[in-house]
């Protein structure tokens, strides 16, 4: 076994310090070490999406990340999105819409639309589908969760203009 | 009704309300509970040593290198389970399975020991430094195969057995034979029918596929005796007296526990050897052990679907009548008969396959074999072997219209059992309760502007291009299911709801059902709220924790509302009964002087002088009730159905074919479903997406391939086809409501039926686009690679 390592970043604004083996997963790592449970372990393969984390203000498949990459980085997981209470706009529009059925992949694709939303406020529902195409649902068939997107982006989009 | 009436009854949010759901508050938060979210004290970790082989004998293991890995606690074998007898345990099709590998591995893959470790990383280093030695034995991969004279013996420890639990066995290799209906009276049909058609169909093997694998954690507490179990169980209580019948341990000390579970569509109604090496880990440990399933385990593993291998014959008159069908199946099971089906139904409903139609005669045979691979044959998305059934009778009646020159839609309408006609019993036995299927296809055919596409298609056709419309016009069975008929392990497929009323007028209830996704917090509130007259807000659902609920056999085959919603109304109703006593009581009236108003009783002719349930459950908890009433206001119903429920659809599909890349492009999918009563549209309407996006993955483009040695040909992600946002096509739904009158509610169940009428409906689609070619079949999955090929060999696409 190879010399564990001490590992710092910031989780959802908070700082974390953790001492791992250099092969360890992030998705580990936060469920295990740091109980956010939120993101989900579909194949830990890099192809199901439900592990997606934003990292440095990007999508990545956590079941994919080295922990110890993640010296100083800014992690931001499901349970960083409601602020004091207040639900993030896109998690009140995924219940408003009916955007989940079990629940498993939800935290992975509300994380990842964050991130569409930030890089394109107000997409189509075809750069919606192109976007989430990481992100595997097997529950809702997906044109729910395109429905609630564009409500969330309604939602904020107003929210700035206000 | 009045204006205050109506908005009494709008904040009751009952049945027919598109309720928000309950249980999103905190999946949208990331604080569900999933098994592998579960962590408890001193919990070790446990991880399978698989077989590479697809048969193999074990020659010998040796578990001292693993032993040496830092951290690595234990490794167990099937020489260590046999002392307390848990080596082999039964499957729910009669038969029995190798917890671990008991001298002989049957299927690649195959569970041969099971190593504990402090976590997850080194449980998986110990995995690997288990050495195995085999001796690789031929394998029997094709089950066409399988009952050869000279094919290698799968099972040699049930070799002299004569009936594995199905009747009479002909071969080492054979499991049952079932047969249904007049064999001798449908081969004189065909005899001297006008028309015959025959087809051979391929379900092919595929996978369930949630997005949350197997797992559990087994917790034994060695000073109580008692064990609770946190698993992925769409059937908790079933498992519950699996493990009781296995370890010994009284049932009573046994709790199995549900938590949320990640999707389950089939996949998580049977037993696994995880689960029990999981448990005799903790046995024997003493501490909680977890087990969770890879991705790759969990396809190549727990819990196949389908693999029939079926043959489709229909005897018709000239105008496209149906006079006879005779069906047959050739049955996949993998190395043990663990196929879940009641067990009077060794082939499940496969005797549905007479569809919507009105057919005098029919005959159909299900023959089972072994093979080297993975045993199953559950019910994915569909009650047992529904889909089978559906596919082959949708797909025949194409056939037959392409052999009769009649049109794909009008050869369905002079079929159709006529709405005068029900309860129509099928020439094999099932009694349809009710239908409306002219109804329904016209307006489908309607809404897509059926004639309008057909001479698209014409056009489309003279110069060249590739279009088809595949309509499918299914009849399901679900809700197992009567007693009588159906039973695993010998225990009766009812189900049941607890109702306990509280002073203040809100309630909980307890199902024997089990919610993976599907929303049962939500819905059974609102049945209990239209039943009861109290606010679906303050009614809370629970299921899954058998200490809690009471028995059921849980959540599969559209089961959930047609037994635990019935369950739920007539507990309800037991429980207004006794609140109209005590409302008689208060109001000084007879029974009979009262009437029920949305959430009150009310005197006829004096409406002022009323209870509400809420002064009722008030009431009850007091010394003011009738002499001799008990206190309380509570209620359970064990039921058991008097039949199955039978939902219906009409679904139309257009495909466009690019006959140069062969990709297919689902131009339209217009959905009608009928599901009898409907609780919550919103709730259905999503069970149809999502059912839709299942049957378009196994339509197009899943499959678990294997050579002919056993191996594993696509058991990861990167190989199985889960079907993405950007080529799930965008779905149209619409209905039409036919209440089963057998039902309390007239509810039929829904979340199947999209799967199951999907299929056929896409295939149809397909192969419609080649009919003019003299095309009359091709078998799933309609990946572009094959299309491609199909189109090359018609010689379509040369330039
Ligand atoms: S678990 Fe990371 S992509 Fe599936
Ligand atoms: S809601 Fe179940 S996988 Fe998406």
């Amino acid at each position: 076994m190879a010399k564990k390592q001490a590992v710092s970043f910031k989780l959802n604004g908070k700082d974390v310090d953790v001492v791992v083996e250099p092969r360890e997963l992030l998705i580990h790592t936060l469920r295990e070490k740091l109980q956010h449970t939120g993101p989900h372990i579909g194949c830990e393969t890099s192809h199901c999406g439900a592990c997606t984390v934003d990292l440095n203000a990007m999508s990545v498949k956590s079941c994919t990340v080295l922990t110890v990459q993640c010296e100083g980085a800014c992690v931001l997981t499901i349970e960083g999105f409601a602020q004091s209470g207040e639900l993030h706009a896109l998690q009140e529009s995924f219940h408003l819409d009916h955007a989940l059925q079990c629940g498993y992949c939800t935290p992975g694709m509300i994380t990842r639309a964050y991130r569409l939303l930030k890089e394109n406020p107000n997409p189509t529902e075809e750069e919606i589908r192109y976007w989430m195409a990481g992100n595997l649902c097997r529950c809702t068939g997906y044109q729910n969760i395109v429905k609630a997107v564009q409500s969330a982006a309604r939602k904020l989009s107003s929210a700035a203009a206000a | 009704m009045s204006e205050e009436t109506l908005q009494r009854e709008n904040k009751l949010e009952g049945v027919g309300a598109s309720r928000k759901r309950k249980e999103d508050a905190r999946f949208i938060r990331g604080q569900g509970s999933y098994v592998d979210d579960i962590k408890l004290p001193g919990m070790l970790f446990g991880a399978i040593v698989r077989s590479p082989y697809a048969h193999a004998r074990i020659k010998s293991i040796d578990k001292s290198k693993a032993l040496k890995v830092p951290g690595v606690v234990a490794v167990l074998t099937a020489d260590d389970l046999k002392p307390v007898n848990l080596h082999w345990m039964p499957t729910l099709g009669s038969d029995v399975q190798a917890v671990l590998a008991d001298k002989k591995v049957w299927f690649q893959l195959q569970e041969v020991a099971f190593v504990l470790a402090t976590d997850r990383y080194t449980a998986a280093d110990g995995a690997e430094a288990v050495e195995v030695d085999y001796e690789e034995l031929p394998a029997v991969v094709d089950p066409r195969k399988a009952l050869a004279a000279d094919a290698p013996v799968i099972r040699e420890d049930i070799a002299d057995k004569d009936n594995v639990g199905h009747g009479p066995r002909t071969h080492p290799n054979h499991i049952f034979t079932w047969e249904a209906g007049d064999k001798a009276g449908t081969d004189a049909v065909f005899a001297s029918a006008a028309v015959t058609v025959r087809e051979e169909i391929l379900n092919p093997r595929v996978h369930p596929c949630p997005l949350e694998t197997c797992g559990c954690v087994a917790s034994f507490d060695k000073v109580r005796g008692q064990l609770t179990v946190y698993m992925t169980s769409q059937a908790p209580h079933l498992v519950r007296t699996v493990v009781a019948m296995l370890s010994g341990i009284p049932e009573s000390k046994i709790r199995i526990v549900g938590g949320d579970i990640g999707g389950g569509f089939g996949n998580k109604v049977p037993v696994y050897p995880g689960y029990v090496a999981a448990i005799v880990a903790s046995i024997v440990t003493g501490v909680p052990v977890k087990w969770i399933e890879s991705r790759i385990d969990n396809i190549s593993t727990t819990g196949f679907a389908r693999d029939y291998h079926g043959i489709g014959e229909l005897a018709a008159d000239s105008n496209g009548r149906i006079k006879a069908l005779r069906f047959s199946a050739l049955a996949d099971h993998g190395a043990f008969n663990a196929h879940v089906s009641a067990t009077k139904l060794p082939a499940g409903l496969f005797s549905i396959c007479t569809g919507s139609y009105d057919i005098p005669k029919a005959y159909c045979r299900v023959d089972a074999v072994y093979t080297n691979k993975a045993p199953g044959g559950v019910a994915y998305r569909c009650s047992l072997r529904v889909t089978e059934a559906v596919y082959l009778i949708e797909r025949m009646i194409d056939v037959l219209a392409q052999k009769v020159g009649v049109d794909k839609a009008e050869i369905r309408r002079r079929n159709f059992v006529k709405p005068e006609q029900f309860p129509y019993t099928t020439a094999l036995g099932w009694t349809l309760d009710s239908g409306n299927y002219h109804v329904a296809l016209d307006k489908v055919l309607k809404a897509v502007d059926y004639d309008g596409l057909r001479a698209e298609q014409a056009a489309k056709r003279a110069s060249g291009q590739l279009m088809g419309i595949g309509i499918s016009t299914f009849t399901e069975i679900v809700g197992a299911g009567p007693t009588k008929v159906c039973d695993i392990l010998g225990i009766g497929l009812f189900d049941s709801c607890d109702i306990r009323v509280n002073p203040t007028g809100s309630a909980i209830a307890r199902l024997g059902t089990m919610s993976q996704g599907q929303g049962h917090a939500t819905t059974y509130a609102q049945i209990i709220a239209t039943e009861l007259g109290l606010p679906s807000e303050e009614i809370q659902i629970e299921e899954g924790d058998t200490d809690k609920a009471p028995y059921g056999a849980g959540t599969w085959g559209s089961r959930s509302t047609p037994v635990g919603g019935a369950a739920a109304a007539r507990a309800a109703r037991k429980i207004k009964d006794k609140a109209k006593k005590i409302a008689a009581h208060l109001l000084e009236v007879g029974e009979r002087d009262l009437e029920w108003d949305v959430d009150r009783f009310r005197v006829k002719g004096n409406p002022a002088a009323a209870k509400t349930m809420k002064e009722i459950a008030m009431a009850a908890h007091t010394s003011n009730l009738p002499d001799g009433m008990e206190k309380g206001l509570d209620a359970t119903e064990y039921y058991d159905p008097p039949n199955m429920t039978f939902p219906f659809g009409a679904y139309v599909c257009v495909v466009d074919i690019d006959k140069y890349t062969g990709e297919t492009k689902v131009r339209r999918f217009y959905a009608l479903d009928d599901c009898g009563t409907r609780i919550n549209p919103m709730i259905i309407e999503g069970q149809i997406h999502g059912g839709l996006t299942e049957a378009f993955a196994v339509a197009m483009g899943q499959a678990v391939p294997f050579d002919d040695n056993g191996n594993h040909l696509g058991n990861s992600l990167m190989d199985y086809f889960l079907p993405t946002s950007v080529e799930t096509p965008k779905w149209e739904t619409d209905f039409t409501v036919t209440p089963s009158p057998h039902h309390p509610i007239g509810a039929k169940g829904v979340a199947e039926s999209p799967h199951v009428g999907g299929i056929p409906c896409f295939t149809n689609a397909v192969v419609d686009a080649f009919a003019h070619l003299g095309v009359t079949h091709m078998d799933m999955p309609h990946t572009s690679f094959r299309v491609w090929q199909h189109c090359k060999s018609l010689g379509v696409n040369k330039r």
